[in-house]
């Protein structure tokens, strides 16, 4: 185990790294297009160079490339240009909102993705799982912004049981105002986690184990209930962390439908406004706390199942 | 290692391409109801797409300020938007708008991740073990975190979709490609190929290739649903197709802000990318059914 934690660790901290790295080309590939936007299309060259000097543009790439790298290690994630504060400050003050909206969102993904898998691997070929396929191919397809307005039209605006965006107040109106965008966020991956929870259960179904068990004349509720879920427990926290990243991205983009303030408004806005340090501070943020969660979810695995350290 | 003359030109019995698979395609794909869904949906997008000029009553573009956000009438069979443009004749070319840029948008990726994934595979090594390493990074952006970033370096609009799906997307189908390619580089006939003196580019189009590539033309029709969808939700974000070229996406976000009293004008174009996905994901499905070898 201890081999395997080091081993899952020094690849996390070199994809942290890499993350950083492409951040920081991202966004020092083209270094006069930053003042230029910012100063307009009628600043003159001067003023373009003073202002990159200001922000230490001036420098070669693999200078700046050290600043970058040495303010990171420090936790300095740069001053944001339209607000005057440390982009640290805006992330500090949305990030919450934001992870209660995956971690939300994960829940209910759970919550559906289960049942649905359980009752097609169980009913494998029969009218039961070709529905649950069916709808996994519709949920495919589907932008989930489009079905975040569909759920407000529905919801909001016709049966007024919840409000129409923004966040409510006190922690059960917060949780309220949460629930909408939740479900939003989570189906966008229900239907690739109910397709490979699916095939996932049907190999535990055939399993020797599972065999054995009602061989040795187990109720079938047992054997469903304490054998199979059991075993399915691995697959569906392996299969949450490998989508962890699509949901966070789908996160960004739930925030802008619902009008919530969180880490993806913020980057959103950021971008339009060509504030290049917040986009560089919350890609970055987003990206470790993938790897973050990743990395979580790896090691529970192995902690639950010991065949996936050993290989 | 060079090929003997012998072998140059024309199919021997070393490449061992059978010819049976390429006759039990169409049979299977017939028998397949997800194959026969899906191009029936599929090829009358692609129509209404070719067809578009034909099709729409009006000009997408065309305004009337007298007949704003009417609803649905004789004339306007959908209604109208909140400048007054025919929502059918816009939802009509925006299909045309949004299929050509997924189908583009998927053709790098395809071709480049093929072919790393193949050559990874089949070499190994250090070269592998780079660009495995920037899989990793790649994956572990959140998607539109990475696809928005990158639209914002490169610019919005077309361009910056075809770009960030180059960087972004290959990686897929390099993963599929190369776990395949581990598997049958160990193959009888691969071992065979190469003992019969196949150049190596030889072994790897003709035996490898054929054999690995099934994976990923399956994928492709998802991938495309991905991209089409990923489209629209930047037209949404106003990231992606500019105004006034018509695009579900930015349909979709028009008409938002008149949700309470005019629902179709979201509505409507989120229906048109949900049948388009399920067109393609069923095709993808009835494909993956047809090019499955019999066991």
């Amino acid at each position: 185990m201890a081999r395997y934690i080091t081993w899952r660790l020094a690849s996390a901290v070199f994809v942290v790294f890499g993350v950083s790295v492409v951040t920081f080309l991202f966004l020092h590939l083209e270094p006069g297009s930053a003042a230029r936007t910012l100063l307009g299309e009628h600043a003159t060259p001067r003023a373009i160079a003073a202002l990159q000097k200001e922000w230490g543009l001036n420098e070669s790439l693999p200078i700046q490339f050290i600043h970058y790298i040495s303010d990171l290690v420090h936790g300095n994630l740069g001053t944001s240009y339209i607000y005057q504060v440390p982009a640290s400050r805006l992330i500090g003050e949305r990030i919450g909102l934001t992870a209660t909206l995956v971690a939300l969102a994960a829940i209910f993904a759970v919550l559906v993705t289960v049942p649905l898998a359980a009752l097609a691997a169980s009913h494998k070929d029969k009218f039961a799982d070709h529905a649950v396929r069916g709808i996994s191919v519709l949920g495919l397809g589907m932008p989930s912004f489009w079905f975040g307005i569909v759920l407000i039209e529905i919801f909001a605006v016709h049966l007024h049981l919840v409000p129409v965006g923004g966040i409510g107040s006190g922690p059960a109106g917060y949780l309220e105002s949460l629930i909408l965008p939740a479900i939003t966020a989570a189906i966008g991956i229900v239907p690739i986690l109910v397709r490979s929870l699916r095939v996932g259960m049907i190999d535990i179904l055939d399993a020797e184990f599972v065999v054995t068990a009602r061989a040795k004349g187990l109720s079938e509720r047992f054997v469903l209930v304490s054998v199979v879920a059991r075993n399915a427990v691995v697959p569906t926290v392996t299969l949450l962390g490998l989508n962890i990243a699509y949901l966070v991205g789908t996160t960004v983009i739930v925030e802008q439908v619902f009008n919530l303030n969180g880490l993806g408004s913020l980057l959103i806005s950021s971008i339009l406004n060509r504030d290049f340090p917040v986009v560089q501070a919350v890609t970055i943020v987003l990206g470790t706390s993938v790897v973050l969660i990743n990395l979580a979810t790896d090691l529970a695995a192995a902690r639950l199942d010991p065949r996936i350290r050993l290989q | 290692m060079s090929s003997p003359p012998r072998f140059d030109g024309g199919t021997t019995e070393l490449d061992a391409v059978s010819e049976a698979t390429h006759i039990g395609f169409w049979r299977r794909a017939r028998r397949s109801p997800s194959f026969i869904a899906g191009a029936l949906i599929t090829g009358s997008l692609v129509l209404v797409a070719i067809l578009a000029p034909v099709l729409s009553p009006y000009s997408p573009y065309q305004l009337n300020l007298y007949h704003i956000l009417a609803g649905f009438s004789g004339s306007h069979l959908l209604g109208t938007d909140e400048l007054g443009r025919d929502v059918l004749s816009r939802l009509i070319w925006a299909t045309r708008t949004d299929l050509t840029v997924g189908v583009l948008a998927v053709i790098f990726p395809f071709c480049f991740g093929t072919l790393i994934g193949t050559l990874t595979g089949y070499f190994g090594g250090v070269f592998d073990t780079i660009v495995m390493r920037i899989v990793d990074v790649v994956i572990a952006f959140p998607f539109y975190v990475f696809v928005i970033g990158l639209v914002f370096v490169v610019g919005e609009g077309t361009k910056g979709i075809y770009i960030a799906f180059a960087v972004v997307d290959w990686v897929v189908y390099a993963r599929a490609v190369r776990s395949t390619t581990l598997i049958v580089r160990e193959s009888d006939y691969v071992a065979a190929a190469k003992g019969g003196g196949l150049s190596t580019p030889r072994v790897l189009l003709r035996h490898v290739l054929p054999n690995t590539i099934t994976q990923a033309v399956v994928y492709v029709m998802n991938d495309v649903v991905l991209a089409i969808v990923a489209v629209v939700t930047l037209g949404y974000l106003g990231l992606g197709i500019q105004p006034p070229t018509p695009d579900w996406g930015t349909m979709i976000s028009d008409g938002q802000p008149f949700i309470t009293t005019h629902w179709e004008l979201a509505t409507l174009p989120g229906i048109a990318v949900v049948i388009t996905g399920l067109g393609l994901s069923l095709l993808g499905d009835g494909l993956a059914d047809a090019l499955r070898p019999p066991s």
